[in-house]
């Protein structure tokens, strides 16, 4: 086994992970090779080291809000659910229907207009603008002498 | 004798609700330290880890017992833990060296240290913080996927198998990943390494 082989199983060795047959082969070589011996050697102190780093404990809290945040999830519902009748839906479908027939009985009919009492305008016979009483009131345009002229006519030069 | 996490999960899944509780009871420390040493913040880590809890519970009704719960477990909290370390790259504050020295920033508790009071031997104390800081520093500086991968292996300690599905790679890219991990840790830690060496 060269060393570059040894790589990716230092790890396996240092925390004891190694197949038994792995295992001796890898002792076969560190005893020949001062290099990986020294690689084991610290790879054996770093996971020393970490182990310093304290544990921290959950605060008090957390159990009370996974529990609320997990009652405060809807009851999950299977497929086949949604065709089970539920009072509420029934509820409202029942008050949909009475008021559906509630609005249908209540609007009057529209009241029915006889032939007789229709106005006809035979339209040969009116002049519907000679008709029209505000046109008939400018059939004589305005006179410059007009005392009452709009202050914001423009007089010509 | 205690039931299995698969058959914890299999009762919460016919509705027992207190073998959800035992499952709580069991993963919330693991899960809370494990999201802390990712994130870095004690309340973010807290709050992903109720996330965890909150997915699990949801997705009880289709919980197939295909693979160890650990893995299924860990392989949430790490999906959320990676989410959000990305999210708050750019967002975390480095701490100042000014900062004031604390009794432990590992607590989450901010206090202002009376070391006179509280630890006689303030030299000893102040050199175990300092350790403890260079620790945290080197684990904190590696990439995101090579410190899961330390923890997980480290801390959880869970096997090649586990943690390669974990972290969705093969096994031998996980045996790489760890090994580049734990060659920029012993650099990063070298000072103290040829300490340890020493003793």
């Amino acid at each position: 086994m060269n060393c570059r082989r040894m790589e990716n199983k230092i790890l396996g060795y240092v925390d004891g992970r190694l197949k038994e047959s792995e295992r001796l082969e890898m002792e076969k070589h560190l005893a020949t090779c001062a290099a990986c011996r020294l690689r084991v050697n610290e790879f054996r102190a770093v996971t020393v080291l970490l182990d310093e780093l304290p544990v921290i404990a959950p605060s008090s809290a957390f159990d009370i809000r996974v529990h609320a945040r997990v009652a405060a999830e809807p009851a999950k519902q299977s497929w086949w659910a949604w065709f089970t009748p539920s009072p509420r839906v029934a509820l409202a479908a029942s008050m949909l229907v009475l008021a559906m027939v509630w609005v249908g009985v209540r609007t009057p009919e529209h009241p029915a207009i006889a032939e007789q009492d229709l106005p006809v305008v035979n339209s040969g016979d009116y002049d519907v603008i000679s008709s029209f009483a505000p046109l008939a009131d400018l059939s004589q345009a305005p006179s410059d002498d007009d005392d009452n002229v709009d202050a914001n006519t423009v007089r010509p030069m | 004798m205690a039931r299995s996490d698969v058959q914890l999960m299999l009762d919460v899944k016919a509705g027992d609700e207190q073998s959800f509780a035992l499952l709580l009871h069991r993963y919330r420390s693991p899960l809370v330290n494990f999201l802390y040493r990712m994130v870095r913040n004690r309340e973010q880590a807290e709050d992903l880890a109720q996330e965890v809890f909150l997915r699990v519970y949801r997705a009880r009704a289709d919980y197939v017992p295909s693979a160890k719960f650990t893995t299924w477990l860990f392989r949430i909290a790490t999906n959320l833990a990676l989410n959000s370390v990305r999210d708050n790259r750019y967002q975390r504050m480095e701490i100042s060296l000014d900062a004031p020295v604390t009794v432990d920033a590992e607590d989450g508790d901010e206090k202002a240290l009376d070391v006179a009071e509280k630890h006689p031997n303030i030299e000893q104390h102040l050199i175990e913080e300092t350790r403890r800081k260079m620790i945290r520093h080197a684990i904190e500086k590696l990439p995101e996927k090579q410190r899961a991968a330390v923890l997980l292996h480290k801390y959880q300690e869970l096997d090649y198998g586990e943690i390669s599905k974990i972290l969705d790679c093969s096994e031998s890219a996980l045996k790489s990943l760890l090994f580049r991990a734990y060659e920029t840790l012993r650099v990063e830690l070298a000072p103290l390494v040829a300490q340890q060496g020493r003793q």
